[in-house]
């Protein structure tokens, strides 16, 4: 008998599972239960999306395209995230199209980070940033955003967990799970830390296009930080195009040029048939994108305030499609809240600590769903606090 | 398009606190708004979006053309409205193009719209000929798929 475990690399062998894969596997074996439980849009893409993608294949576009992504679709990038921040990047060197917004992250955390290195990863948030800083022998070093903070990280706490051995601060807002954004005037504090320093920036936006109430506002668009900064973007959440495995970085172009290295022999070059599609989304859907955004908006207003009603004490998130209640008055821990609504009553939520240990007392409730369909799991939400 | 209209166009079973939580006015504001749109006939009703062919199996739904020749001084609206007054008429509208008006009408079977375009609305005065087209399956109705789409094909749970 092999003892594979022998074989499997340490650091791969340490990784730990995600805490969000407990739940998927009690969830799928169970009947009858209702969801608020999953990180992508409900809607289905856009139709002419959908149909670019028909007729790039009807055409024979199926095969590689150059590493970096079509040309077209590069020039689309750069022109949308021109008119999104006013910041330029320069399609031919400044911008990757990866395979979603996870391959960006890992590019980009793969081409800084060597053994001994420090990450600092606000937290909570999307669960793959320290797992990657870990497989590249980085340290990741956890920032708590605070519910007094309303989830925003300060100046202060970067102050204080800058050390010689920083390299990189990774910037999730709007954020996965807390729904928490950082205005100019949060990024403006960040950004005077980092002036002057050699810390650079991994700012992941995949949510910039679901702010309610608020407009977006990128730390790339501060004096001195685009220089210092890798961002990344992706059609998953604002086209609802998930399935599509399609995302972009625009970075300054010397540190482009050494994460097209790994994306070119890890990946080759992004799929072919959704990079078509990608075009019409940039060129064509802003009119469905804020369609969708103003529906999340309605649903989040409607869950927030059914949530609170009910007792559980629910920060007002400003973007995604999250909200992040306390539950620390039931007395429970966040997995065991998750379990007992689970079995009792069907409904699946993911536990807070799912995103960081910080998040712990917490709940993520998604709202990618529709109005009558939170209506179900609200009331049996109300059955099991109540 | 309000964003109250919106809606209530694409779910109109909201209760008035619903509606309003979900567009930042308190439920006293949606009423007295609703009110208002009611009176200035912006909003003239409340119905369901129904699938005829599951509810009952041999409704039937017709769309006709119809030729007309305009009367003096009132135009087509004299004769259109004599035709949406018939209960069985669902809708009628002017259009541009080869032919006048457009009406649509449903009943329990094919002869009773076959005898209602025979009986009374070609021997209206005015109209000069009529095109009858049956409704053989509907697929899209008010914004919804009558057929259902594949269900939530996503998992319980993802991050």
């Amino acid at each position: 008998m092999i003892d594979y475990d022998k074989l499997i690399a340490k650091k791969c062998r340490e990784m730990k599972p995600s805490g969000i894969r407990k739940f998927f596997d009690l969830a799928n074996a169970m009947e009858g239960v209702i969801s608020l439980g999953v990180g992508e849009p409900d809607f289905q893409t856009p139709w002419n999306v959908r149909h670019a993608a028909i007729t790039a294949l009807e055409k024979g576009k199926t095969k590689y395209t150059a590493n970096s992504g079509l040309s077209e679709l590069r020039r689309a990038i750069s022109a949308k995230t021109e008119r999104d921040t006013g910041v330029h990047y320069d399609p031919d060197s400044e911008i990757i199209v990866t395979v979603g917004g996870s391959e960006g992250i890992d590019i980009a955390i793969r081409s800084l980070i060597d053994p001994g290195d420090e990450v600092l990863v606000v937290e909570p948030c999307f669960v793959c940033y320290s797992p990657i800083v870990s497989l590249c022998g980085g340290v990741p070093v956890p920032i708590t955003t605070r519910a007094q903070d309303r989830f925003r990280l300060t100046a202060e706490q970067l102050k204080a967990a800058i050390t010689p051995k920083t390299k990189v601060l990774i910037l999730p807002f709007p954020n996965n799970p807390t729904g928490a954004v950082m205005e100019r005037e949060d990024l403006e504090a960040v950004a005077e830390v980092l002036r002057g320093t050699d810390i650079l920036v991994l700012t992941d936006e995949i949510y910039s296009a679901l702010t309610y109430g608020i407009k977006h506002f990128s730390i790339i668009q501060l004096p001195g930080m685009r220089e210092r900064t890798i961002y990344v973007n992706g059609f998953s959440k604002a086209y609802s195009m998930t399935g599509w495995r399609l995302g972009y970085i625009c970075a300054p172009q010397p540190l482009v040029k050494q994460m097209l290295k790994i994306h070119q022999y890890g990946i080759m070059s992004s799929p072919t048939i959704s990079q078509y599609a990608a075009i019409e989304a940039l060129e064509e859907c802003d009119a469905d994108v804020e369609k969708m955004r103003r529906e999340y908006d309605q649903r989040r207003r409607y869950l927030v305030n059914a949530l609170n009603s009910i007792g559980l004490d629910c920060f007002e998130p400003q973007g995604a499609f999250y909200v992040f209640p306390s539950i620390k008055s039931t007395g429970l821990s966040s997995e065991e809240f998750c379990e007992k609504l689970l079995y009792e009553h069907s409904v699946a939520v993911v536990p807070g600590n799912a995103f960081g240990e910080c998040g712990e007392g917490y709940i993520r409730i998604s709202y990618a769903y529709s109005i009558a369909h939170i209506k179900t799991a609200v009331q049996r939400i109300k059955e099991f606090v109540g | 398009m309000d964003a109250l209209l919106e809606l209530l166009k694409s779910n109109a079973r909201l209760s008035n606190e619903e509606l309003g939580v979900m567009t930042g006015m308190t439920g006293k504001e949606v009423a007295d708004k609703i009110a208002a749109y009611e009176k200035a006939g912006i909003i003239k009703g409340y119905t369901a979006v129904i699938n005829d062919e599951l509810a009952d199996k041999n409704a039937v739904t017709a769309f006709i053309e119809v030729n007309v020749t305009p009367k003096a001084d009132f135009g087509f609206d004299d004769i259109a409205r004599t035709i949406m007054r018939f209960d069985e008429v669902d809708s009628v509208t002017l259009m541009s193009g080869s032919f006048d008006l457009a009406v649509t009408l449903s009943g329990s079977d094919y002869k009773e719209i076959a005898l209602f375009v025979a009986r009374r609305l070609s021997t209206l005065e005015g109209v000069v000929a009529t095109k009858t087209h049956f409704v053989l399956k509907r697929f899209k109705e008010s914004g919804l798929f009558m057929e259902d789409e594949s269900a939530d094909e996503r998992g319980m749970v993802s991050p």
